[in-house]
């Protein structure tokens, strides 16, 4: 896992009640974080979600996309993110990014986000995890000078594929790549909307790895985090612009 | 616009970077692969380019793209000509309130959903897909945003397969492509 320890302390735990919003300010040796402010998303059942926007840099390696304190950006990205209860399911909290694409500026501030961070970083794959990765990785691919790889359910790509399993809460699936998509020794970003328990992400890293690629981050929109989507990265990088907890 | 009447250099580079699959779904179909334009950065932005250069002053306030290759085209013409980046979805999943529209298949029928609110009276849309084959997809795109009071102005598609007629499917609007695959 390469997110700092101290991150962590920018997370509050989710909240039951309202309380007073406060800017929470880390720092770990030498990076800056991003000050988080919470907002609050208030639905039908009345439960409060707080969505927090961070943007972590986890790895060394990494640049911050801004300087010191909050990227104004953020906050407007993550209030144009609309929460459904109980979909797909009774329990769960669909993180919906489809209210994100209508407003024209978080859309764009949201793929300028990842631009910053991945522009010039001799970064020549985008490989994006069908569906909603195929909304946010062309963009940056073309903004980056990158090609775009998608990796898709089963059965969806034409010619030779290689494939990977991945767990799902009951059975598995696959996801596919082409062959010859991607050469060794090329760098690559994996984007997907949102990473949750990480099964997909991870088989999307071990897809590529099997061809010699070198992934240097995954980069998603939002991240669940009490899904511990990260743990199961190994020794991947990840970026996310939103935390919801 | 299409391949016989626009003679824009950038053409010719995109149509030979799309490579035909044969006997993929099924024997007898030859499969137009648009990923390997995607491994070609020039390619691909070029084909943004032409988009984006015919659209950006027409007003079109909603790009709407056909899941899953209309996503990957439509995305970052929306984002170029700043409009509302709208996805139309196999069923069930969208959350939230949707409308759908049905179409036919080969054998059986399908349907495509979109968000009842994403989309007002008024927007002047188009339409995404990588390819137009039967046009039944289209249609049926259509038919979802004129239900809620947008204006289809124009389909888009990288490629036509003209022997399959979809464009008559079309209602008169408009259709434009880069590339005719005969």
């Amino acid at each position: 896992m390469q997110t700092m320890i101290s991150n962590r302390l920018c997370l509050a735990p989710p909240l039951p009640h309202r309380r007073a919003l406060s800017p929470r300010l880390c720092f770990s040796g030498g990076l800056r974080l991003h000050l988080a402010t919470p907002s609050f998303v208030f639905f039908e059942s009345r439960c409060v979600v707080k969505v927090e926007a961070v943007a972590r840099a986890s790895s060394r390696d990494c640049e911050m996309a801004t300087d010191n304190g909050q990227d104004p950006r953020i906050a407007k990205i993550s209030s144009s993110i609309r929460v459904i209860p109980d979909f797909p399911k009774p329990g769960i909290m669909f993180q919906d990014i489809t209210t994100l694409l209508l407003d024209t500026e978080a859309f764009k501030d949201t793929i300028n986000m990842f631009v910053e961070r991945y522009e010039g970083k001799d970064i020549s794959v985008v490989a994006g995890v069908e569906a909603r990765g195929f909304i946010f990785g062309p963009p940056i691919a073309l903004a980056i000078g990158a090609k775009f790889v998608p990796m898709r359910k089963p059965k969806k790509l034409p010619g030779k594929v290689i494939s990977e399993e991945y767990s799902l809460e009951y059975g598995t699936d696959k996801i596919e790549m082409h062959v010859g998509a991607v050469e060794p020794g090329e760098r690559a970003i994996i984007i997907d909307d949102l990473i949750a328990t990480g099964g997909t992400l991870a088989a999307a890293i071990r897809l590529l790895e099997r061809v010699g690629v070198k992934i240097v981050e995954c980069a998603c929109v939002i991240e669940l985090p009490e899904l511990k989507g990260k743990d199961k990265l190994g020794e991947t990088p990840l970026f996310v612009l939103v935390s919801s907890a | 616009m299409s391949g016989n009447e626009v003679n824009d250099p950038r053409i010719y580079g995109i149509k030979t970077k799309i490579r035909v699959v044969p006997d993929f779904p099924k024997k007898g179909i030859m499969f137009q692969d648009i990923t390997t334009l995607l491994l070609d950065p020039k390619a691909f932005q070029d084909t943004i380019d032409l988009f984006v250069e015919r659209y950006r002053d027409m007003n079109i306030s909603v790009v709407a793209g056909i899941e899953a290759r209309g996503f990957i085209f439509g995305s970052p013409i929306a984002l170029a000509i700043g409009a509302k980046f709208v996805p139309l979805r196999k069923p069930k999943k969208l959350p939230g309130e949707t409308i759908f529209e049905e179409y036919e298949l080969e054998y059986g029928s399908d349907r495509l959903e979109m968000h009842v609110e994403a989309v007002n009276p008024g927007d002047r849309a188009l339409v995404i897909d990588d390819l137009i084959a039967t046009g039944g997809t289209l249609c049926a795109a259509m038919n979802l945003l004129e239900r809620v009071g947008a204006e289809v102005v124009e389909c888009a598609c990288v490629i036509e397969l003209p022997e399959l007629k979809g464009r008559e499917r079309l209602g008169g609007k408009p259709l434009c492509v880069l590339v005719e695959y005969r």
